[in-house]
């Protein structure tokens, strides 16, 4: 039987890797931008927000209403500034170096994710065809 | 889907930073440039950037949209006058006023902004391969 949620956590992961690769982005676009203070997304909090799971202790705030402002979609969005490593006389807290780095890394990973959705693929093929395909 | 809006903050990052070249190359073309008067003297020229952010609903802070250029500054740095009473744009007293442009200044700017722009080619290459192995998904 095929499970409902075919490629786990992969899909949700995929999105949080685009989005972190958008803010890197922007980071390095605004590196000679006057007083621009560099953000990131922290990675776990917004995975965890993404597949449902509360911080241990801690309890959700309640919406019960639609229209209220529940707490998960806040924290799950917010994006955190970087502690700046440099002080730099414009204001600007970019380091192109780090930044650069992180948008590696966050390719790297977003093309594990995709090689693991590929291979829940392959797999279902395999199992479909028999090892005939 | 936001990979392609990288495409977007990228190109405005380009942009800025080939306008950046763009007033380095016209304060270096026109650094030995002079004229009569102290007004019509050539000013050193520099853009100013600012970041694009995007407002949307309440406790979504955007990835923001770019980089855009909010206008071009002018030096206001003294201008160097000297005295060449032979020049034919020499006014009564015999001098001509030239431009204020330090050339060592706009070096670096250029270095900068070619690092710069560089950094964002590298960013949008980053991301055709991402889109490109996304489309490849599955085979």
């Amino acid at each position: 039987m095929i499970p409902d949620n075919l490629f786990g956590i992969h899909t949700k992961a995929l999105d949080v890797w685009q989005r972190r690769s958008e803010v890197l982005a922007n980071n390095l676009a605004n590196t000679d931008t006057p007083d621009f203070k560099a953000r990131d997304v922290d990675f776990a909090k917004v995975l965890a927000a993404a597949s449902g799971s509360t911080d241990a202790g801690r309890l959700a705030l309640d919406a019960p209403a639609p229209g209220q402002i529940g707490s998960a979609n806040q924290t799950a969005n917010a994006l955190a500034y970087r502690v700046p490593t440099q002080p730099s006389m414009d204001g600007n807290t970019v380091d192109e170096q780090v930044e650069q780095a992180a948008f590696a890394a966050n390719g790297v990973h977003y093309q594990a994710s995709l090689s693991f959705i590929t291979a829940q693929i392959r797999m279902l093929r395999t199992a479909i065809t028999g090892g005939q395909g | 889907m936001s990979l392609f809006s990288i495409f977007n903050v990228a190109g405005s990052g380009m942009a800025a930073q080939s306008l950046r070249l763009n007033t380095v190359a016209s304060n270096l073309a026109n650094a030995d440039s002079v004229a009569s008067t102290p007004e019509a003297a050539y000013r050193s020229r520099e853009p100013l950037f600012s970041a694009v952010q995007k407002q949307v609903g309440m406790g979504n802070q955007d990835a923001g949209q770019g980089v855009r250029v909010l206008g071009v500054s002018e030096s206001q740095a003294a201008i160097p006058n000297r005295y060449e009473p032979g020049n034919p744009l020499a006014d009564a007293d015999g001098y001509v006023y030239a431009s204020n442009v330090n050339p060592v200044d706009e070096l670096v700017n250029m270095i900068s902004a070619s690092r710069s722009y560089q950094n964002n080619v590298e960013v949008m290459n980053s991301t055709r391969q991402l889109l490109q192995k996304t489309l490849d998904l599955g085979k």
